[in-house]
């Protein structure tokens, strides 16, 4: 089977690879590029593990080719902390001990990041619907919406 | 498999028809790629489509109505707040399709190509009067949305033919559709029973509508004696016992882990009268 090579940007900078056509982007990140962050739970769409943006957009990268990213650009849970700080809903995260296992938090942080560009005070029921795609079995969601609003707040102070 | 990014439908069309084995055309990729990776679909070419100029667009025509691109998202259909105006019923169905980030790929094209029953944006581009354009390797044509499924997982088109857009009527005045659909919890979630109202009013007489129901079918189905039980009234109590009536006798509905014969059938007709109230409101102008 031929292999394409993509040029994409990952994270702010350039990446290529060769890829076979049925190879998903979650594969490419995880398996080429060494960006494990983003996790493989279910591989069909419905639990959001594998959560990233393409040009900006929340998709689940299970869900995504690798050879569609050709010319766009891929942000995973590797591009959050900036200069070794964790982003604040990274460390909300860690304060209200929103994580057990740990993973589906990859996912759900991009989700809420995602979230927060486009709404900086969501409510705690546009949270929920908003990372109804995110499956944790850990938690019970609570402390994950109490994070998302906690960082909300604070990167709306900060603004 | 192989995979192509064609820069037109003639060439999507040219592949496909050329091709020996299996063909599936990519746009969102939510079905195709599930099935894909599931093993249930092993296509031999995949036809990437979003590369065709104008797919991601949505344009009102001079009559009106609109054209939607066949590549155009959950996300895009419901950031557009004058379709959202014109056809709030058919973007609420297609809102509730899967999560947010199946929102961000999936679209009304795909939805309605994966000849689901359950789909939950066909009963509302059904009750729309919607249409579609198809292109094949016989040419050209327009087909209404509700000639496209044929029986569970299948449709009307052609080996080769693929769609490329979506046309919606122009709403005019004093018209509004909704659609409801029931599943036992709120979200991520595929419709137990579905049902599309598309109504319009002249005063507070109705004097079109149009009413689909979503999985209590081998397709989703166009119900002509439920809108017909609807012109002519203001939306009365015996008239809504009238819709209810003609909804639950169009269900031929199966039993499954979702819902029993019975309860589809009597779903049915709530949501029928539920749907409907909310399209007469959102007709009359106001809040619903």
């Amino acid at each position: 089977m031929s292999r394409i090579h993509i040029t994409t940007t990952v994270n702010g900078e350039a990446a290529e690879f060769l890829t076979e056509p049925r190879e998903t982007l979650l594969d490419v990140l995880r398996n080429q590029l060494g960006l494990t962050g983003s996790k493989e739970g279910c591989g069909t769409g419905d639990c959001g593990a594998c959560s990233v943006l393409l040009d900006g957009v929340l998709v689940s990268s299970c869900l995504v080719l690798g050879v569609e990213a050709q010319g766009k650009t891929v942000e995973t849970i590797e591009g959050m902390a900036t200069d070794g700080a964790l982003h604040p809903l990274q460390r909300k995260f860690i304060e209200h001990a929103a994580l057990q296992c740990g993973f589906c938090t990859p996912g759900i942080l991009v989700a809420a990041k995602a979230l927060l560009a486009q709404n900086d005070n969501p409510t705690e029921t546009e949270i929920r619907y908003w990372l109804a795609g995110n499956l944790c079995r850990c938690t019970g969601y609570d402390k994950i919406v109490r994070a998302v609003q906690d960082a909300a707040a604070e990167m709306r102070g900060a603004a | 498999m192989r995979y192509h990014a064609v820069g037109s439908f003639d060439e999507a069309v040219r592949i496909s028809a050329s091709a020996t084995g299996i063909t599936r055309f990519l746009a969102g990729g939510t079905d195709v790629l599930v099935q894909l990776r599931a093993g249930t679909v092993q296509p031999d070419d995949i036809i990437d489509i979003k590369h065709v100029p104008g797919v991601k667009d949505i344009t009102r025509r001079k009559d009106g109505g609109w054209d939607i691109g066949a590549a155009v998202s959950g996300v895009e259909l419901g950031a557009h707040a004058e379709l959202c105006r014109d056809w709030p019923g058919v973007v609420e169905g297609m809102r509730l399709v899967g999560s947010t980030q199946v929102q961000g790929r999936a679209t009304l094209t795909g939805n309605l190509c994966n000849g689901s029953p359950a789909a939950d944006s066909v009963p509302g581009l059904m009750a729309a009067g919607a249409t579609v354009s198809v292109t094949g390797p016989d040419g050209a044509r327009v087909m209404a949305v509700a000639d496209i499924p044929k029986s569970p997982g299948k449709t009307n088109l052609k080996p080769g033919e693929v769609i490329t857009r979506v046309h919606l009527p122009p709403r005019g005045a004093n018209g509004g559709d909704a659609y409801l659909r029931f599943i036992p919890r709120t979200e991520m979630d595929i419709a137990v029973v579905g049902c599309a109202v598309n109504l319009r009013v002249d005063g507070d007489t109705i004097i079109e509508a149009m009413v689909s129901l979503g999985a209590v079918a081998p397709t989703v189905v166009l119900v002509p004696a439920a809108g017909a039980a609807l012109v002519g009234s203001t939306l009365d109590d015996a008239t809504l016992d009238a819709l209810v009536t003609a909804a639950r006798a169009a269900c031929r509905p199966i039993s499954d882990r979702r819902g029993t014969v019975e309860f589809r059938i009597e779903v049915a007709g709530v949501l029928a009268r539920r749907a409907a109230s909310i399209a007469y409101a959102r007709a009359k102008g106001e809040t619903a």
